[in-house]
């Protein structure tokens, strides 16, 4: 028998206590008081590239790349599922990576290339990609699709250039496009809606697509 | 999230001396904790310094035959680094068990070094919290509060979050040291076992930097060898935080080392932990995990750490 | 249209395109991120302001002050209207906690303040900055001390036989507790709302709704004008699960900020806020005890069940399956309703039977064990045609045995290790389990119009389509009923100037709306044989054939109209029992150093009427087979017991399945047919998908390591000490 490992449980304290109709003042608890005064404006003027069109933009500067397509630009492809880079609905392709736009500034992206879904392919012509999603019923209420297909193409991309995963077996050998990598890569996206296998089956059939 | 002004400046020693400077500043770079947190107006800087120009995006070898990690490489980018995978696998190993593809592309080393703990508590701020908001309490610590995944040992009676990087435990167990430049544009170096604080009465320090400092880089020692494994324990498959995580080098002489993450408020590592490693899982934790104060919702987590410890041991 | 007797023959008996699988009609937009949901309506009216709610930071008490001061006097804030400056709103039918109106709090979260801005970024910033005084009231939200209290109290609701005489003589008895915890829909897209009110006449609320005339009808109450005043757009909702079924904060907020400001507000729930300030599936403790012979024959079930509500709301009703589900001669079923200050407990996919049956069907593995059967023949053995409850009332159609031996012939049941612990691959334990689905059908009245237009069929209706293929199925509907081909038919969904429909909800939208859409395609086929003078004419192929008469249906210059509802006659419910049922399998690998439990392959059977497109059925029960598994593994909103609230409040603490977690799923339709049902023989299937997963999974996990466990989620905390040495 291995020895007990020695621990002793934490005391919990009441915090709000029993007593009823305690009148309290509930100021928001934040951080220590900050300066209210700004050390320069409040707003910035900038350019994205959006889907290869140059975009200028004078916007708030709390605006997220998310906020400034859909409110902005009105590129509303792009979906807002949580605001916290906990869903994925919101990924977009930013010079080339795939990213949560909801977590990243607007004018933190000056010059930079984005690709959003409305970037891919239009309903009369379709990204590969977007074709598989159709053909494979990769949806159902498509809120989180956008994010999805932007995901999956990247996806496709990562494991060409062979970037690791967290089920990557050998970290020196080459990477196959796997039902396992390609689960594991899509995790990022939540799918609330339960489409995960047909989504895996679309990726595949993309990925047999030349590019 | 308050109102915030914004620049951008393009050398490490000037972001420093600008955060001194204005009262309120913050520094961002992939921002996927800060945002974050800023939305919720947990984080309330007024002044953003964006320092993803200051060209720290770059990983090279040391003199000594180590690594030199740019504070600004991103977790996908250093997961993926030839050198990295070959030589410090346990850290490829953290970072792909963290977030998603997503916020990996975005997510830099600096950051995830600083990022904040994820307590439902800290992150709801209806609730006290000694660490947001020194001296209104700890909502964690409260009769009938949610504790599940919260921390067991290094905590204190004013805070029991845990850190959650899942990286830093790898460069915990890897003895790797934190670059940074001071606001006089003196650079110095921590060991990360010194970087992280613990809570005590003061859980809202939580690290050894001074108020502008800036991190650069993190510098690692040349490898250690041996087999190098990340285990992190979660509920679901992906893009969940670590109930428990286990980082291990171990050689072929079953010597090795030993770091867990999701159990307190650093990266877990003690030398005599490290030295009992060839006695087992149970030596290990017993060392490691000595003196635990768990609540009952978490105190599994001292059998779970020895269990995946075991585990890892067992699959040779 | 009345439907007053079972469907007989019909052209559905003969279809070539309802039955038939076909893409989602709205699937291009879809695709292509250019269907527009609610909060993407930049289009339909112009000077939007974006409004912000701010929640309570109690559970309960009173709001004694709220200081707006300096939001209002915020960058960009156009006004601020606080719960405290207006008259507590009505509450509809189905709402229990005030959205809105005076100082009662009730829960956490619930919203008492909006702040309109110009932008978002500035709504929000001053709606931090609102500050609040509260009268704090003493609070209880624990469920377990109610089911102490209220355990063996209370009239059951079902009593049949002599529960306690067969308890006594019987030769195998199980008596156990369950646990089920809270859940929350977490569907990706938030509540959202934009509404013009702004002249305080007619009211147009763009939303995302499941129920658009419930919406209408919630908003009408709420704010006390007629409902014809109102209209309501919900074209395309990102998913739902029952926690669109109701009119919402976001909806209220949005019509107050515009009547206040006289400019159309747009107002989203963040998601940190959503989870308690809507509506959730309530947490269940459950006990359930089965009496039988040695021959295995159950001979009765017990069933007590608790779950909470705010006072006067319905919880989770966990017994809703128990009075059919098994036979058995003697039978008790009670549930208790525990009045509590949590959020709202309502509705989520498959109330009721979803958390129901995760206690159930363990009972039924754990009985099966102890009876040393087999846990497919016991069910198999257990199984009946009439309600045990009330035998005179048989079921429209039971194929809950076909399920059962089809999903084990198909999943190779009979090759698993039926020793619990016994079969282990490299660091995991592999383990096989099954249980049973049920979930009630039922039917409402529905409506739709029907309009001939150059040849084409356009067809309009408030159903909604949320996820689940209503566009696609009703289109299939009329093509069958009008004789065209598909893309000939237009469908039109989610406004109230259309007829009002049953909305999606209950799993009983695809077979209602659908039978709905026949009746307005036979009342327009009707007015089409007028028109042309023929009598009784077959659709076929566009055309309109009578006799030697043939005429294209494009021929048909005028443009012909005609509305129709179906409605449901009480032989359903007098003389039938209707359900749909299936059978779920389950290969899981529990990990034998921490007890992480992960599926490996998952199969259901399904019978639910005819499958009116085989893509969305099947999407729908893959999908709820990924709830389930969510269910069992790792959904849990964790209870904060002094503060009273969801502590694990955002998508990041709240657990839903991820991709890495959903292995290979493979869905069996059984080819039933039930005319009882609906003129298409239509059943529901959406929430039948849900139902029984997360017992299958646990079952598994039982049989993977041999620990019983009995509380959800199973979660490797719940097990490990109980785990062998690794």
């Amino acid at each position: 028998m291995s020895p007990p490992i020695r621990f002793e449980m934490r005391r919990r304290t009441f915090l709000v206590g029993t007593a009823s109709a305690v009148v309290a003042a509930n100021i928001p608890w934040r951080a220590n008081a900050q300066p209210t005064s700004l050390a320069g404006p409040e707003r910035s003027t900038f350019t994205l590239v959006v889907n290869g069109e140059p975009r200028e933009l004078a916007v708030d500067n709390r605006t997220t790349l998310l906020d400034a397509l859909r409110e902005h630009l009105q590129l509303t492809g792009t979906k807002k599922g949580c605001d916290h880079g906990q869903c994925g609905a919101c990924t977009v392709n930013v010079n080339g990576e795939r990213i949560n736009s909801c977590l990243s500034l607007a004018v933190m992206h000056q010059g930079d290339e984005v690709t959003t879904i409305e970037g891919l392919g239009t309903p009369q012509q379709l990204d590969p990609m977007q074709q598989a999603f159709f053909d494979h019923d990769g949806f159902q209420c498509g809120y989180c699709t956008p994010g999805q297909i932007c995901s999956a193409k990247a996806v496709l991309e990562e494991i060409r250039d062979n970037v690791p995963s967290h089920v990557t077996q050998d970290l020196t050998a080459r990477i196959e496009a796997t039902d396992e990598e390609i689960r594991e890569r899509m995790s990022g996206n939540i799918c609330r809606c339960g489409a995960y296998a047909n989504i895996l089956e679309a990726i595949h059939q993309a990925a047999g697509e030349p590019t | 999230m308050r109102a915030f002004s914004y620049e951008r400046v393009s050398a490490p020693a000037q972001a420093a001396s600008r955060a001194a400077e204005v009262p309120g500043a913050k520094f961002i770079a992939g921002g996927t904790n800060l945002l974050d947190l800023m939305k919720l107006e947990i984080e309330t800087p007024v002044h953003l310094i964006d320092v993803s120009g200051t060209g720290l995006d770059s990983i090279s070898d040391t003199r000594e035959g180590g690594l030199r990690i740019g504070a600004l490489v991103s977790n996908t980018d250093l997961a993926a680094n030839e050198r990295v995978r070959r030589e410090y696998g346990v850290l490829t190993r953290a970072l792909m068990a963290g977030a998603s593809g997503q916020l990996r592309n975005k997510a830099t080393t600096a950051g995830n070094l600083l990022q904040r703990t994820r307590c439902p508590y800290f992150y709801d701020t209806a609730m006290p919290c000694n660490k947001r908001a020194p001296g209104t309490g700890c909502a964690a610590l409260g009769q009938g509060a949610f504790s599940r995944q919260l921390g067991i040992i290094g905590t204190s009676d004013a805070c029991i979050a845990t850190h959650p990087s899942d990286m830093a435990v790898a460069l915990r167990v890897l003895d790797a040291e934190v670059e940074t430049v001071t606001p006089a544009g003196a650079s110095r170096t921590i060991p990360l076992d010194e970087f992280y604080r613990l809570p005590g009465d003061t859980p809202e320090i939580e690290t050894a930097l001074m108020p502008g400092e800036f991190i650069t880089a993190v510098k690692l020692p040349p490898p250690v060898g041996g087999r190098q494994a990340y285990y992190k324990v979660r509920d679901r498959a992906s893009y969940a935080f670590a109930l428990v995580s286990v980082a291990l080098v171990r050689q072929s002489d079953g010597s090795g080392r030993v770091a867990l993450g999701g159990v307190a408020p650093q990266p877990w590592r003690r030398a005599q932990a490290d030295a009992a490693l060839p006695d087992g899982a149970n030596a290990v934790m017993s060392r490691l995990l000595d003196g635990a104060s768990p609540t009952e919702e978490n105190a599994f987590k001292i059998q779970l750490a020895e269990r995946t410890l075991a585990g890892m041991l067992a699959e040779g | 249209m009345d439907f007053n007797q079972p469907a007989d023959q019909n052209l559905f008996d003969r279809a070539t395109v309802v039955g038939k699988p076909h893409a989602r009609i709205d699937g291009l937009l879809k695709v292509t991120g250019t269907a527009p949901y609610a909060y993407e309506r930049h289009d339909v009216v112009a000077g939007q302001l974006y409004g912000y709610p701010v929640g309570s930071a109690i559970a309960k008490g009173r709001i004694v002050a709220i200081d707006a001061d300096a939001a209002r006097s915020a960058p960009g804030v156009r006004g601020v209207v606080t719960t405290l400056d207006i008259e507590p709103l009505g509450i509809w039918n189905y709402n229990v906690a005030r959205l809105f109106g005076g100082d009662v709090v009730e829960h956490y979260q619930q919203a008492i303040a909006v702040v309109v801005a110009e932008t978002f970024e500035q709504a929000r910033a001053a709606a931090a900055l609102i500050e609040t005084t509260y009268e704090r009231d003493a609070i209880d939200v624990d469920l377990e001390a109610g089911w102490q209290r209220m355990q063996g109290t209370g009239e059951p609701s079902t009593q049949v036989g002599d529960v306690d005489a067969a308890f006594d003589s019987a030769a195998v008895t199980l008596d156990q507790m369950y646990h089920t915890p809270s859940q929350t829909h977490a569907m990706m897209e938030p509540h959202a709302s934009i509404v013009d009110w702004s002249d305080g006449g007619q009211m147009t609320v763009w939303t995302s709704s499941q129920m658009i005339e419930w919406n209408r009808q919630a908003l009408a109450t709420t704010f006390g004008i007629e409902p014809d005043r109102i209209r309501v757009e919900s074209p395309y909702i990102g998913g739902g699960f029952g926690g669109k079924l109701w009119l919402r904060a976001d909806a209220v907020l949005a019509a107050i900020g515009s009547r206040a400001l006289g400019a159309p507000v747009r107002l989203a729930l963040p998601r940190p806020f959503m989870i308690n300030n809507t509506t959730h599936r309530s947490a269940t403790i459950q006990r359930i005890r089965l009496a039988a012979g040695a021959d295995g024959k159950l001979t009765a079930i017990d069933h007590e069940a608790a779950s909470h509500t705010l006072p006067g709301g319905r919880g989770e009703n966990a017994t809703a399956q128990t009075p059919y589900f098994y036979a058995a001669p003697n039978r008790r079923v009670i549930h208790h309703l525990v009045e509590m200050h949590l959020p709202e407990a309502s509705d989520m996919r498959a109330p009721g039977e979803a958390s129901g049956l995760m206690a159930l069907e363990i009972a039924m593995d754990e009985m099966a064990e102890k009876l040393e059967m087999d846990p497919v023949e016991f069910r198999i053995l257990n199984d009946t045609q009439v309600n045990p409850s009330d035998p005179s009332i048989p079921f429209s159609e039971r194929h809950f045995v076909e399920c059962l031996r089809e999903g084990a012939d198909r999943f190779g049941w009979a090759d698993r290790n039926t020793t619990p612990g016994g079969r282990r691959e490299g660091m995991w334990w592999i383990g096989h389990g099954m249980a049973g689905a049920y979930r009630g059908h039922l039917n409402l009245k529905s409506g739709a119009r029907a309009t001939l237009s150059n040849g084409r069929v356009i067809i309009e209706t408030d159903m909604t389509d949320i996820g689940t293929g209503s566009y696609t199925i009703l289109a299939q509907t009329a093509a069958e009923t009008m004789g065209l081909p598909m893309g000939r038919v237009e469908v039109r969904l989610g406004n109230s100037a259309w007829p009002v429909s049953s909305g999606s909800g209950g799993q009983f939208g695809a077979a209602s709306s659908t039978a709905g859409v026949y009746a307005a395609c036979v009342a327009l086929r009707e007015q089409i044989a007028e028109r042309l003078g023929v009598s009784d004419p077959e659709f076929s192929d566009g055309n309109v054939v009578a006799g030697d008469n043939v005429t294209p249906l494009s021929a048909i210059t005028e443009e012909l109209s005609a509305e129709d509802s179906i409605n449901f006659g009480g032989f359903q419910t007098e003389d039938y029992l209707m359900a749909t049922f299936g059978a779920h399998f389950v290969e899981v690998a529990v990990h034998v150093a921490t007890g992480e439990t992960r599926v490996r392959r998952m199969l259901a059977v399904c019978d639910s009427g005819r499958i009116l497109n085989p893509i969305t059925a099947r999407s729908q029960v893959i999908g709820g087979m990924v709830m389930g598994t969510g269910g069992a593994l790792s959904e849990e909103l964790a209870v904060d017991l002094e503060h009273g609230f969801f502590a694990n409040h955002d998508l990041a603490g709240y657990e839903v399945a991820v991709h890495a977690d959903i292995p290979h799923q493979e869905v069996v339709f059984l080819d039933t047919v039930d005319g009882v049902a609906t003129p298409l023989k239509a059943k529901g299937v959406g929430e039948l998908g849900v139902c029984g997963v997360a017992a299958a999974i646990a079952n598994a996990a039982y049989n993977a390591t041999g620990v019983r466990v009995r509380d959800y989620p199973v979660t490797l905390d719940r097990m490990i000490d109980q785990l062998p040495a690794v």
